[in-house]
């Protein structure tokens, strides 16, 4: 009995071990290793056929070089920062853009809803490269938008947005605004409308019983859609790559480029543990969050 | 309530000239084709204690929240202090409402609920605390003000709910089924404390319950619902005693209905044939009826006498055979089946122990009862 138990948890443990922790170790010991002009491009390897002697031989080649290479050039420091920037900005604007969406959707008559929630994921079923694309077609000088401004004379000059940080804004915002609205859609969902006539029958007018009774209790909501948005967005690359311009800098964009472009291996390793050690402080706070908002609801 | 006002019965609905601190004129509401409330008119007092009972779906709830605010009619007019409420937004209103799902702020403490309404008042900020404390004093609620709903039990929610409600003192407060989630023990000394704190504070309560007996425990008078419509309004002695037809003698405890025709004897006395083979039934009533009219007669099981040999005295006796006999401990009640077919509930005491009852099945046994037992009923 014990043991099927056990194989029964082996299985998904095994799982993490080989495709999460092995290949965390690898990158991490490749941050620790020097770049070299070689296939694979870094030294020192690891091999058993050396015996023990190989082994201490391996480990006293590691050093701590390529992190003090990024704590030294500070492209890598504002590069973090940028992203934690943007990252800040956009979530901020999703919450600002999908609060009102979710708040609407969770009002709507109840045979509406599945259609909503349908027009919200249905975006997902084409490929998001095109979707990024079409959005370049959208912001450029001769794209859709300008077209559409100086046709209603609003502008007379068409505006540069494609390739500026408004553009990455525009971007992240889009891609995840459906992150942001159905955590929140789901808490407003669950809300008790007699909570909303109590607040009522005990004197709040309609935005003091918003604010003191529909927010709070759409935290949570908001609190999960903040880190599904804050902490894919610390890392995105593609959007910046395809939306942003020259003076857009963000730490995705370096590590494609230290990988590709470089082709140093160790110092993108060395970005992408320390962007990994950023992003935990964040998941450990929405898990947290998470803990406490099942220890409420027993 | 002070003693004076005790010893004199509390009856403001039969004093000339009185008014009325709530009075629907000709009030409907319609949801799309359905009708929930059908042309209602009626009035509640000052300090009454007033239930509207019926089954679910007959429009109590929504006669509720019309009160509350929450409803609007569709026709008619309802009046709080002679004024018209229907332009008054619910949160201006001075009434409270008593959820039935108690529909506390889950964020929020015990003591953070209670003072939710009197923060959004003008009672200024230093006297809040004390309203508070005062409240969970009256609900009895100790020290939990601090713990938030989800620590503490059912019925303690239930009494912050109500400790919520009255925090405003309100003139007029309203309660949804307020004990049907509690265990039945629970329920029955909820009821007590609901009618202790009601005559303390002198608030007029207005309840909705489908619960007959919370009905019949806590209020001054009760409203029977039916299909949109109030079908009577009177104290639970006369609603019980004396129901005005058929529909509210067969809602409210458990009745024997005998159809016959009516035949005058005396000017208050008719004589009732019924079966065939049977003796016909004499009965008391004031109503003027005419000879021929079909009516219903109703009569409590336990205003039955049951007996072995016919009583020589008794106006009305009928025979039948013991069909069924149902033991609830205190009392018992016999189903007797009658050689017409019919079968008629009788009630008895158990004043002795079950191994020396008298009766058991098939024994042949007389009904009788006197002819001011049972109600002459023409609707």
């Amino acid at each position: 009995m014990n043991f099927r138990k056990y194989l029964l948890i082996l299985i998904p443990y095994s799982w993490l071990l080989l495709l999460f922790l092995v290949p965390f170790i690898i990158v991490v010991k490749m941050s620790l290793s020097d770049t070299e002009m070689a296939i694979p491009p870094y030294y020192p390897y690891f091999t058993l056929s050396e015996g023990w002697q190989g082994i201490v031989n391996f480990f006293s080649e590691l050093d701590f070089e390529n992190y003090i290479f990024l704590a030294e050039d500070n492209l890598y420091w504002k590069a973090y920062l940028s992203s934690l920037k943007i990252a800040l900005i956009s979530t901020f604007f999703t919450l600002l853009i999908g609060y009102p969406i979710a708040y609407g959707m969770a009002n709507a008559q109840p045979e509406w809803r599945p259609t909503l929630m349908m027009i919200i994921i249905l975006p997902f079923w084409t490929s998001f490269l095109i979707r990024i694309y079409s959005w370049m077609g959208i912001l450029s000088q001769e794209g859709f938008l300008n077209q559409f401004l100086l046709w209603i004379g609003i502008i007379d000059q068409p505006l540069t947005i494609l390739n500026t940080n408004v553009a990455v804004y525009i971007g992240i915002v889009y891609t995840y605004l459906p992150f942001m609205i159905l955590p929140i859609y789901a808490s407003l969902e669950k809300l008790d409308i007699s909570l909303l006539e109590a607040a009522i029958d005990l004197g709040c007018n309609r935005s003091q019983s918003f604010w003191l009774i529909t927010m709070p209790l759409s935290k949570a909501g908001v609190i999960a859609g903040c880190f599904l948005v804050f902490i894919p967005v610390l890392g995105e690359f593609v959007i910046p790559d395809l939306l942003g311009g020259a003076d857009t800098l963000m730490i995705g964009t370096i590590l494609w480029q230290e990988f590709f472009a470089n082709r140093d291996w160790p110092v993108a390793s060395a970005v992408a543990v320390v962007l990994l050690l950023l992003l935990m402080i964040p998941i450990i706070l929405f898990q947290r969050s998470e803990q406490k908002q099942r220890e409420a609801e027993q | 309530m002070s003693e004076t006002d005790k010893t004199t019965c509390f009856e403001p609905w039969n004093e000339v000239g009185k008014k009325p601190l709530i009075e629907f004129r000709g009030v409907s509401k319609k949801f799309g084709a359905l009708t929930a409330i059908d042309n209602v008119s009626f009035s509640i007092y000052e300090r009454e204690f007033f239930a509207l009972l019926g089954p679910s779906g007959c429009g109590k709830t929504t006669l509720m929240r019309m009160l509350g605010g929450f409803e609007t009619p569709s026709q008619g007019q309802i009046f709080i202090d002679g004024k018209d409420i229907s332009t008054i937004p619910a949160n201006q209103r001075s009434v409270n409402m008593m959820f039935q799902s108690y529909a506390l702020f889950p964020h929020l403490t015990v003591a953070d609920n209670i003072a939710f309404g009197l923060k959004r008042s003008d009672m200024p900020k230093s006297e809040i605390a004390g309203r508070v404390d005062e409240m969970i004093k009256l609900v009895q609620l100790g020290n939990l003000g601090g713990r938030k709903p989800h620590q503490i039990s059912g019925g303690q929610r239930q009494r912050v709910a109500l400790a919520r409600s009255l925090a405003k003192a309100p003139k007029l407060l309203l309660l949804d089924e307020p004990l049907g989630a509690l265990d039945k023990k629970l329920r029955q000394e909820t009821q007590f404390e609901l009618v202790d704190i009601q005559e303390k504070l002198g608030t007029t309560f207005v309840i909705v319950t489908h619960d007959q007996e919370e009905a019949m425990t806590v209020s001054s008078r009760i409203g029977i619902m039916d299909q949109g419509k109030l079908i009577q309004i009177d104290t639970p002695d006369r609603i019980y005693e004396a129901p005005t037809s058929v529909r509210v003698a067969d809602f409210i405890g458990d009745v024997n209905l005998i159809e016959g025709n009516a035949t005058t004897t005396a000017n208050d006395k008719i004589t009732i044939d019924w079966a065939e083979g049977q003796p016909a039934l004499t009965a008391q009533t004031t109503a003027n009826i005419k000879d021929g009219t079909k009516i219903t007669f109703a009569i409590r099981p336990e205003k039955i006498a049951m007996s072995a040999k016919r009583p020589d005295d008794a106006l009305n006796a009928i025979e039948g055979h013991i069909h069924d006999i149902a033991y609830l401990g205190n009392i018992s009640i016999y189903k007797i089946r009658l050689a017409s077919g019919h079968m008629i509930k009788a009630q008895a005491a158990n004043t002795r122990r079950l191994s020396r009852r008298n009766y058991t099945w098939e024994d042949k046994v007389w009904l009788s009862w006197t002819e001011t037992a049972g109600i002459v009923l023409t609707k």
